[in-house]
């Protein structure tokens, strides 16, 4: 039989994890977090977490670093912003999320074969590369990198698109990719 | 009135009707647009997951190619354009740190980002610059009997709500009633709607949209009006995948720019009706529709 522990420990902890968070800029008002649920409650996606928002915003004020990081949860959060609006503490939940989103792909520790990183990451390549999005071959792109044969399932849509005139392969581009690029090289460089 | 306009990638791809529908719809009303050149992805939600340093440089290059090409405000269909644009603007404002680091990557090609140049949905423009009284005058055809649910979706609202109301957004439904429809009251008008969930986690995304759909039909809604290219799609594309799960709730879905140019009067090959999974047969003069027949859910029957 499989067992697990299901409740954390001290040890668990990353001390400095929380505090490293709330010093981001948008992320500060996090220590005043009174765990009220109003995030969990008008999430429209909080149904399909791992952790509640609520509860990664506490994992995430209290240093259970590896949790929060590796959850589905912050991958889930498709930016709707409710729980931003109707905080009673002002805390901007939908950004503390981009943040944490952020350390995850930095770290290498979002859930493997899980889509939604994927996306972000070819998004990301695609749009530094080319300064805009060609949406046919991004998704084509998804597919291949999670679940090859899923994109054989959606065929139907493959044809509405054709039929109504909405389906392209062609690579958009802007024309001057290389200032693009150059202002990605100077906001690297340390000021 | 001159307004810089920002398509965004989605509005030359799959959300191409929105434009198809717009630019004439602004035309007839003598709204001067010119797509802003050169213009770049404006990052999305995307983008931000993975480094929002590079993404407020991402964004900030359109802000000031606007700034260069007459400081014109900056006209913003895509819902997620639009709040991404506006969010690089706050954080430039309240944030010195990230402020130098854009500032860093514009000098280096010779920009610039300090006119604070405005950023604005058509709905605001169309409601605050144009104002219902001069799109009533225009309306030719009225939507005399067409029930819309209007449908706003989360980020022209959330987290910024610069023209309309948070909770209870009503420039749509003011416009579709200046067109002569009848507007659906429902609860769901700013419910997300999954977004990208529909591509990557579809348990998730197809039962958002079926509950968007449940609802507008069961409100007696004929259709549903967005603003985003990518609520449309999601609402209007995956009908196959929400009938195998929940059963059937063919519903179309527009953008509000098509139905001003119904009621406009505008030709049908001007407003890109044809570019739906669902179509939209209802016209003005024509009898209210009867429910979608069998021919119409063909195309989407697996």
């Amino acid at each position: 039989m499989n067992i697990t522990r299901t409740i954390k420990y001290e040890a668990d902890r990353v001390k400095g994890f929380g505090d490293e968070v709330m010093k981001v800029p948008g992320c500060e008002k996090l220590k005043d977090c009174i765990q009220c649920g109003t995030c969990s409650g008008v999430c429209p996606l909080s149904v399909y977490m791992d952790y509640t928002p609520r509860q990664v915003m506490e994992l995430t004020r209290f240093d259970f670093k590896k949790e929060v990081l590796s959850s589905k949860t912050i991958w889930l959060c498709a930016s709707c912003y409710a729980c931003t609006c109707e905080c009673p503490r002002e805390i901007r939940i939908t950004d503390i999320m981009y943040e944490l989103k952020q350390r995850a792909i930095h770290e290498g520790v979002y859930p493997r074969k899980f889509p939604i990183p994927v996306l972000a990451q070819e998004f990301e390549k695609m749009v530094t590369a080319n300064g805009r999005i060609s949406e046919m071959p991004l998704v084509m792109k998804l597919f291949m990198k999670t679940d090859p044969l899923g994109a054989m399932g959606n065929w139907q849509m493959g044809l509405d698109l054709m039929k109504t005139g909405r389906f392209s392969l062609a690579s958009e581009k802007i024309n001057n990719r290389e200032q693009l690029a150059k202002m990605f090289a100077a906001a690297e460089e340390k000021a | 009135m001159k307004y810089s306009y920002f398509p965004g990638c989605s509005l030359k791809g799959l959300g191409r009707a929105y434009e198809e529908s717009l630019l004439p719809v602004m035309k007839h009303l003598g709204v001067d647009l010119q797509e802003l050149d050169d213009w770049n992805c404006c990052g999305a939600t995307a983008y931000m997951s993975v480094d929002e340093a590079k993404a407020c440089v991402l964004a900030s290059r359109n802000l000031a190619l606007a700034e260069r090409d007459g400081n014109h405000p900056i006209l913003a269909p895509c819902s997620a354009c639009y709040l991404v644009l506006n969010k690089t603007k706050h954080y430039l404002h309240q944030y010195p740190k990230m402020k130098a680091t854009v500032d860093r990557a514009l000098n280096a090609v010779g920009m610039k980002c300090e006119k604070d140049v405005p950023v604005r949905h058509p709905l605001d423009v169309l409601i605050n610059d144009i104002g219902l009284d001069a799109i009533k005058m225009k309306v030719t055809k009225p939507l005399q009997g067409l029930k819309v649910a209007p449908y706003y979706g989360c980020q022209i609202v959330r987290p910024y709500a610069t023209f309309d109301d948070q909770a209870n957004p009503t420039t749509m439904d003011r416009l579709l009633e200046a067109l002569g429809a009848t507007v659906i009251r429902w609860p769901l008008k700013t419910k997300c709607c999954g977004g990208s969930l529909t591509g990557t986690i579809p348990e998730a995304g197809i039962r958002m949209v079926y509950i968007l759909l449940n609802e507008a039909k069961k409100r007696g809604a004929d259709c549903l009006a967005t603003v985003c290219p990518l609520c449309q799609f999601n609402l209007d594309g995956y009908h196959s995948a929400v009938r195998r799960q929940y059963g059937d709730v063919l519903l179309p879905t527009v953008y509000f720019s098509q139905l001003m140019g119904l009621a406009f009067g505008l030709p049908d090959r001007d407003l890109a009706l044809n570019r739906a999974a669902i179509p939209f047969r209802w016209r003005p003069s024509s009898p209210p529709p009867a429910p979608a027949q069998p021919p119409a859910a063909k195309s989407v029957a697996a």
